[in-house]
């Protein structure tokens, strides 16, 4: 028995494969500076990996930034994270993990309501989050691919996403 | 937005009043802008550096004219002479 607690998660009604990945528009921040930006600009220019994932400083969010960077998917298609925190903070977190990619910052987790994606984080009175999850989307915004965390915590299915890239 | 992106792009820093300044005066004019805002620390602000050739905010680019300009004064001046009544 191990002598610490994965937690389950409840169930979801996130975007299933072949539904269409709703649309939003938040700042979106790269190496240099942000702006406002939606999602369908985005996938106007190609498919998108849309990443959820925990707020900058919790380790999960490190350890798919690193995973993702060193398996090269940034370089492979257009890579967007999400997360609640700050602009100022997701660019902070891009220069310290030298990952080339964009984050949208979604303080008040209104992209996660309209995925069906909410974590209310306990302990931290509040405060409610992403919950990881990672969809491809095809230049309709239509999804080719998901991974949702059943567990918290829980990590993305790196294989999985190759194989859907390379389905692409 | 990328379909219909504004011709001007307001480099910018949150609460700042000079980029304040302009920003009413794009509205006074009813201009579409984008802003893009960048840091505090002016070591960070090298797009802002590679646009305009200096590392102050606010500044300008627009599209519409091919000009590119920092300072406040000078960028008010310029959209009043620009797109204000009598332009």
């Amino acid at each position: 028995m191990p002598d610490f607690d994965v937690v389950s998660l409840p169930d979801h009604d996130a975007p299933a494969v072949g539904d269409t990945a709703p649309d939003f528009t938040r700042p979106l921040v790269n190496a240099e500076f942000w702006e406002d930006a939606s999602l369908s600009d985005l996938t106007d220019d190609g498919p998108v990996l849309l990443v959820f994932h925990t707020m900058a400083g919790a380790f999960p969010a490190t350890y798919v930034w690193n995973e993702l960077r060193d398996r090269g998917v940034p370089e492979d298609v257009q890579t967007v994270g999400v997360s609640i925190s700050s602009p100022y903070e997701h660019k902070s977190f891009l220069e310290a993990r030298g990952v080339d990619a964009r984050l949208f910052s979604d303080p008040a987790a209104g992209v996660a309501a309209d995925y069906d994606l909410e974590h209310d984080l306990d302990g931290m009175a509040g405060v409610t989050e992403h919950r990881p999850a990672v969809f491809l989307l095809d230049e309709d915004r239509t999804v080719q691919y998901r991974w949702v965390a059943d567990e918290w915590p829980d990590f993305p299915d790196y294989e999985g996403i190759a194989d859907a890239l390379d389905d692409l | 937005m990328s379909d219909e992106q504004p011709a001007i792009t307001l480099y910018r820093l949150q609460a700042c009043p000079f980029c304040e300044r302009v920003v009413r005066t794009l509205d006074e004019q009813g201009l579409a802008y984008q802003s893009r805002f960048v840091e505090p620390m002016h070591s960070d602000r090298n797009v802002v550096k590679r646009v305009s050739g200096k590392r102050s905010v606010p500044a300008i680019v627009d599209d519409n004219t091919g000009v590119t300009m920092s300072e406040s004064a000078n960028i008010v001046e310029y959209l009043e002479h620009t797109y204000g009544e009598g332009a």
